[in-house]
């Protein structure tokens, strides 16, 4: 058992974990921040995508003493004042999400891919970046929608899906 | 329709909480004291149980306790069961061999569960369950359905010789193979229909409380049908009679079938609450999922589509082996015979249809239903036998289809459906100009210029959703009604809340039926919720799968919004000194037609509640329930075409255009709608294109037990869809609504392997066509 | 996952100390593979050594043609390196194309190269590139480092600090990627330099890790264009088989592979 301290959404908080204790399982079970969700063991469906130090990272692959010290970003510290982050509110406009386990992580890294792209991003790089994050529901048809319309509303995309 | 009722493309009001991570899944539930799970499961696919030994585990730190099959037994805890009944051609009733919930005397399965071990932390009880011995003593394997039905292969029930559950057969024989020895033409093809596992992202998971004080249960589960659950925990399983027991299945991520089913675990973590005088939350891991959750497909067919000199079809003879894995799953009896074989005439005009099909037991995971569910093996099936046949004959595909097209409706298959409406041409036609059907050889001829090979298939599929009616269900061996129920309460204030049987994974029911309120009432949808998934807050219900809760589950709700709008009539009337035949209800009021009299709706629902001035001898209050019960399924069809490139040197097929067009009836969201084939397609082109599951045959180890050897669509192996409508209204239930959840699972995989074999020129190719598979036929002789 | 212990180190040396004095420690990079394989319960070090904030460890330093890539570099950067772009681009490309985004921004060249897993790209660009492993006590040849399936040259302790490599005339990595899991199924990283030498270094496929193709090698010195492949033959005979793919196709791959890795260049 280690305390950790790091910030999260923000604020700083600090917790009594094990040192094999995971980033994700430190989210959802110490801090009761339950939209971090685990969809696989292997490191491949992106459901637990959190961004630290302004980076999307794999937060069932990292532990939670890695983090110590780092800022995490997750579902929860997105929106502001009640208000959806433009990633959000696409997604919501072009129905990108079903039962929503996904949708977490999906709109972590869609927020990080903008950040990395900008006005580059197209349907194809789009499709490409989504690589590490799986949804069973939507065959991503309205997830590439969203991301570039969401990539347009930020600041400029050159090619609409549709 | 209104800016919110039916046919609106309203966004979704579930959306804001999944968006911000606000969802409540099961995993995500709490309780004070709770305590982890984990199963100890069989590394083994067959081996007799000589000794369990928990004691180190027991003493392991954070160790609750660890218990065992005997104890399961001693409890009284039952078998789990197969909730549909089918006999044998022989008149003798399938034989089903027991399924414990935590397996005593023989594994069957690897990932079978033989203990569950019970901590302060999942670390601790991974850490437990390791230390817990069990002496196996090692049975021979059969993984392959075919296999496990000769002579001298490994048994695996008793109840069950040669492991044949059931020989069935539907249709006529004696025609059958009359009109096969008179036909012009038999196309013949062995098809086989891959093993699939359905993969919500959400894993399963449950959490089992027990109350001592009030000698209750509570479930939470990742269930698509709670009520489903509950009935058969208490009829079957003797956790707790209903009325001590509460099942709740929160947001769920995602069922495709999958978590129709009670699986051992729900029944373990109640009986084990109860036992350790603490709640119990166990969550399954991916890996978990891939050896235990419910599989999907598994057919092997040998075909027999005769044709007169007209290329008519006069003759289809049909012989399926199916896998049905260690046990009968709930439903695994139902799917590849009423869910299957009653969908093999297709689209098609076919005067005489036989199929004969066996069921297996395999040392394998259960196998029930998938997204689909019997329908995506009649279609793959038949549609890759027409375009086979098409080749053959020398005519084209759309031709031939069109050639032996049902025209005229009602119409009676050989195979008990009864179609109530459609138009297969319409949909042809929209497909084949959507993807530019007639310009596909200057493409083909642009594409090989670049040393790619492209190719062209389509498939016309025809599915039937919201089974019933539930008197014939019943004849046909169902353990249980296929009706919906949903109750209506009119507050007093006048927002709206519909209970409802249906359950929401994923389809936006909290949307969609409450856009069928707005659009009756002139309410928004802000005022209107939609109650599901508990079954302390909601009235019976059958829950969600086959694509039934437009057309059965809103149905429930019309038939009980009929009763609260007669109500509201009668109050309203009796307000305003009117009769109620002259009410009219508009953008949330009640108007007296013809005139300017008019009464609010929240001022009618306080009426109602107040009681102060209602009609004589009306009682108080505005809530009605209605139960529905269908008169006949509904048949959603379409065509679906694909257009791919493949790379010779690699195998690689890339999908150039997916094109999809539906008939589903009215359609109560078209962004919903959309949503669902979206995602049907990309489950049907991953079964054609990626996904299979792999069994060692000579131990049943599970090959692809993770993402790291299963193959999961991703957004880089899809292309986007081409999708659009057009509707006959189903005439049997009051919406005109046919279903569109599965129809995208069930036609893409013929389409896309139609493509993928015309494009390389070799009619032999079995799904998944992975790249390895495509580059072989590619260089083979056809 | 097993009880494990962790420890950040400031500094190759604080680093070498803190897995010296271990029972049976491990270094720490990005994690991308080790923490997976810790939750599998397949590994179960004692102690972890996170080597994420080893300043000395990290950046990519560009003098010239010669390159030195510290090892705790991630694959991210190495990807979006412009000064890296500039003379070896194939590197930049390979490292654009390991798993996801996110295991991009964790997963580093030390990690990858460390662990010489069979299916990994980054062991064949440093074969190819015929780079040296800078270690914290000596600098080994890529040729000499890559012994085995998850095996290397590094001795109980010995820490991958940096990698160097001259950059090459041309050079370029072509990936079959596995359906399911996306590593390699065949890649193939061919380079050329300016005196006309060439190597031609197959991941992902071979049953004994990553090799070079001397055939390949030797076609491609005499003539630098994919129809010198032509008549190169991949034996099949070393090469792995799986449910994805059986040896034939692999070597059929790898032949595609190096023959559009050429074209590439």
């Amino acid at each position: 058992m280690a305390k950790i301290t790091m910030t999260v959404n923000g604020r700083q908080v600090s917790g009594q974990c094990d040192d094999r204790t995971l980033l994700v399982h430190f989210i959802r079970e110490n801090l009761g921040l339950t939209g971090t969700h685990v969809g696989c063991d292997t490191s491949q469906c992106g459901a637990c995508v959190v961004h630290m130090d302004g980076m999307s990272v794999k937060s069932c692959s990292t532990l939670a003493a890695q983090a110590a010290g780092s800022e995490i970003t997750t579902i929860e510290g997105l929106a502001a004042n009640g208000e959806l982050h433009p990633v959000q509110a696409a997604f919501k406009a072009n129905h990108g999400l079903q039962c929503g386990f996904c949708t977490p992580g999906m709109v972590m890294t869609a927020v990080d891919m903008i950040r990395r792209h900008g006005g580059q991003l197209d349907e194809a790089t789009v499709r490409a970046e989504l690589e590490g994050n799986i949804c069973r529901c939507t065959g991503y048809h309205n997830i590439v929608k969203a991301i570039l319309a969401a990539a347009v509303e930020m600041g400029g995309a050159r090619v609409a899906a549709e | 329709m209104g800016v919110e009722g039916i046919g609106a493309r309203v966004a979704r009001k579930e959306d804001k909480r999944f968006l911000t991570g606000k969802g409540r899944y099961t995993d995500d539930m709490s309780v004070p004291g709770m305590k982890y799970a984990i199963f100890v499961r069989s590394p083994y696919a067959h081996a007799k149980i000589r000794s369990i030994d928990a004691a180190a585990a027991r003493a392991m730190p954070g160790v609750i306790d660890v218990l065992d099959g005997k104890q399961l037994l001693a409890d009284g805890i039952g078998n789990l069961i197969c909730g549909w009944m089918i006999h044998s051609k022989d008149g003798s009733p399938m034989k089903m061999g027991a399924w414990r919930p935590l397996a005593h005397e023989t594994v069957r399965y690897v990932g079978d569960a033989v203990a569950i071990v019970v901590a302060d932390s999942i670390a601790e009880a991974k850490d437990a369950a390791e230390a817990v011995v069990v002496d196996y003593q090692e049975l021979p394997v059969v993984t392959d359905a075919t296999k496990a039905l000769e002579p001298g292969q490994p048994q695996l029930h008793p109840e069950a010789p040669n492991n044949l559950i059931f020989d069935w057969q539907i249709g006529d024989p004696a025609a059958t193979d009359k009109a096969i020895a008179s036909a012009a033409h038999v196309t013949e093809i062995t098809i086989h229909n891959n093993r699939l596992s359905p993969n919500p992202m959400e894993p399963r998971a449950t959490l089992g409380i027990y109350d001592g004080g009030d000698d209750h249960y509570t479930c939470y589960t990742t269930s698509q049908n709670p009520h489903v659950a509950r009935l058969v925990m208490s009829a079957f399983y003797n956790v707790a009679p209903e009325n001590k027991l509460r099942v709740i299945a929160p947001d769920v991520g995602g069922g495709f079938g999958s978590k129709i089913y009670i699986y051992p675990e729900e029944i373990v973590c109640l009986w084990a609450s109860k036992r350790t005088g603490v709640p119990v939350k166990w969550t399954s891991d991916r890996t978990e999922a891939f050896l235990t959750d419910a599989h999907g497909r598994d057919h092997l067919s040998t075909v027999k589509m005769a044709f007169d000199a007209d290329n008519r079809i006069i003759g289809l003879k049909v012989d399926t082996t199916a896998n049905l894995g260690a046990y009968m799953s709930l439903f695994s009896s139902a799917v590849p015979t009423y869910l299957y074989a009653t969908l093999l005439s297709g689209q098609y005009d076919i005067p005489a249809i036989h199929a004969n099909v066996r069921t297996v037991y395999t040392n394998t995971a259960p196998v029930d239903a998938y997204r689909g569910a019997g329908r995506p093996e009649a279609t793959y099936l038949l549609e890759r036998t027409m375009e086979t046949a098409a080749r053959e004959l020398g005519v084209s595909p759309a031709e031939l289809r069109r050639v032996n097209f049902i025209r005229s409706f009602p119409h009676q298959t050989p195979v008990i459906m009864n179609y109530d409406a459609g138009d297969y041409e319409a949909s042809l036609d929209a497909a084949m100009q959507a993807s530019d059907w007639n310009g596909f050889a200057a493409r083909k001829a642009e594409a090989a210029k670049r040393g790619m090979k492209r190719g062209i298939g389509m498939s016309c599929y025809i599915e039937a959703c919201g089974i019933a009616p539930s008197a014939a269900v019943g004849s046909l061996g169902a353990g249980v009604g296929l009706w919906e129920s949903a109750e209506v309460r009119v507050n007093a204030v006048g927002t709206i809340e519909v209970l409802t049987g249906s359950h929401s994974h994923g389809q936006g029911h909290e949307t969609t039926f409450a856009q069928l309120v707005a659009d009756r009432f002139g309410v928004p949808i802000d005022s209107v919720n939609i109650v599901h998934g508990d079954t302390d807050k909601v009235q019976m219900g059958m829950g969600t799968y086959g694509s039934r809760s437009g057309a059965v589950g809103m149905s429930a709700v019309v038939k009980a919004l009929d009763k609260v709008e007669a109500k509201a009539k009668k109050i309203a009337a009796h307000l305003m000194e009117a009769d109620e035949s002259d009410i009219v209800i508009e953008n949330g009021e009640l108007k007296v037609a013809g005139t300017d009299k008019t009464v609010p709706w929240f001022q009618m629902a306080l009426a109602a509640y107040t009681a102060h001035n209602l009609p004589p001898g009306m009682e108080p209050g505005l809530k009605e329930g209605a139960f529905y019960d269908p008169a006949n399924f509904t048949f959603p069809a379409g065509c679906y075409i694909c257009e791919v490139e493949v790379d010779p040197e690699t195998g690689v097929t890339k999908i150039i255009q997916f094109v999809a067009a539906d008939d589903f009836g009215n359609i109560i969201n078209p962004m919903i709608v959309e949503g669902q084939v979206h995602g049907g397609l990309a489950q049907g082109i991953g079964q054609a294109l990626l996904e299979g599951v792999h069994y060692d045959p000579a131990n049943g180890q599970l090959l692809t037990a993770s993402y790291m050897d299963y193959a999961m669509p991703r957004a880089d192996d899809l292309p986007s869809f081409t999708v659009s409508t057009s509707n006959t209204p189903c005439p049997n239930n009051p919406l005109g609504i046919k279903g569109c959840g599965e129809a995208g699972a069930i036609g893409s995989p013929p389409a896309l392997i139609n493509a993928i074999t015309d494009a390389i020129g070799n009619n032999r190719l079995t799904m998944p066509a992975t790249p390895q598979k495509v580059w072989a036929a590619a260089h083979a002789a056809n | 996952m097993y009880e494990t212990h962790y420890h950040r180190a400031s500094s190759i040396q604080d680093a070498v100390k803190l897995k010296q004095a271990a029972e049976e420690g491990k270094y720490l990079a990005g994690g991308m593979t080790l923490i997976p394989t810790m939750k599998q319960r397949l590994a179960a070090p004692t102690d972890l050594v996170d080597l994420r904030h080893v300043a000395e460890m990290r950046g990519i330093k560009v003098t010239g043609k010669t390159v030195r890539i510290g090892a705790a570099t991630t694959h991210s950067e190495v990807a979006s390196s412009a000064e890296l772009a500039a003379v070896c681009p194939a590197i930049c490309g390979l490292a654009s194309h390991i798993g996801d985004p996110h295991v991009r921004h964790m997963g580093t060249i030390g990690g990858s190269i460390a662990n010489n897993d069979p299916a990994a790209d980054y062991p064949s660009a440093m074969l190819a590139l015929d780079a040296t492993i800078v270690t914290d006590r000596r600098e080994i040849a890529a040729g000499d480092f890559f012994t085995g399936l998850f095996e290397t040259a590094l001795e109980d302790g010995e820490l991958v600090t940096a990698i160097t490599f001259e950059a090459p005339a041309k050079a370029a990595y072509q990936k079959f990627a596995n359906p399911a899991s996306r590593y390699a199924m065949a890649g193939v990283f061919v380079a050329r330099r300016d005196n006309g030498d060439v190597r031609v270094a197959v991941t992902g496929a071979g049953s004994n890790g990553v090799f070079r193709h001397r055939d390949m090698e030797a076609a491609l010195s005499s003539n630098w264009s994919p129809d010198a492949l032509a008549s190169v033959t991949v034996d099949a005979s070393d090469l792995l088989s799986d449910i994805h793919a059986d040896a034939t196709y692999r070597a059929n791959l790898v032949k595609v592979m190096a023959k559009r890795a050429v074209a590439a260049a």
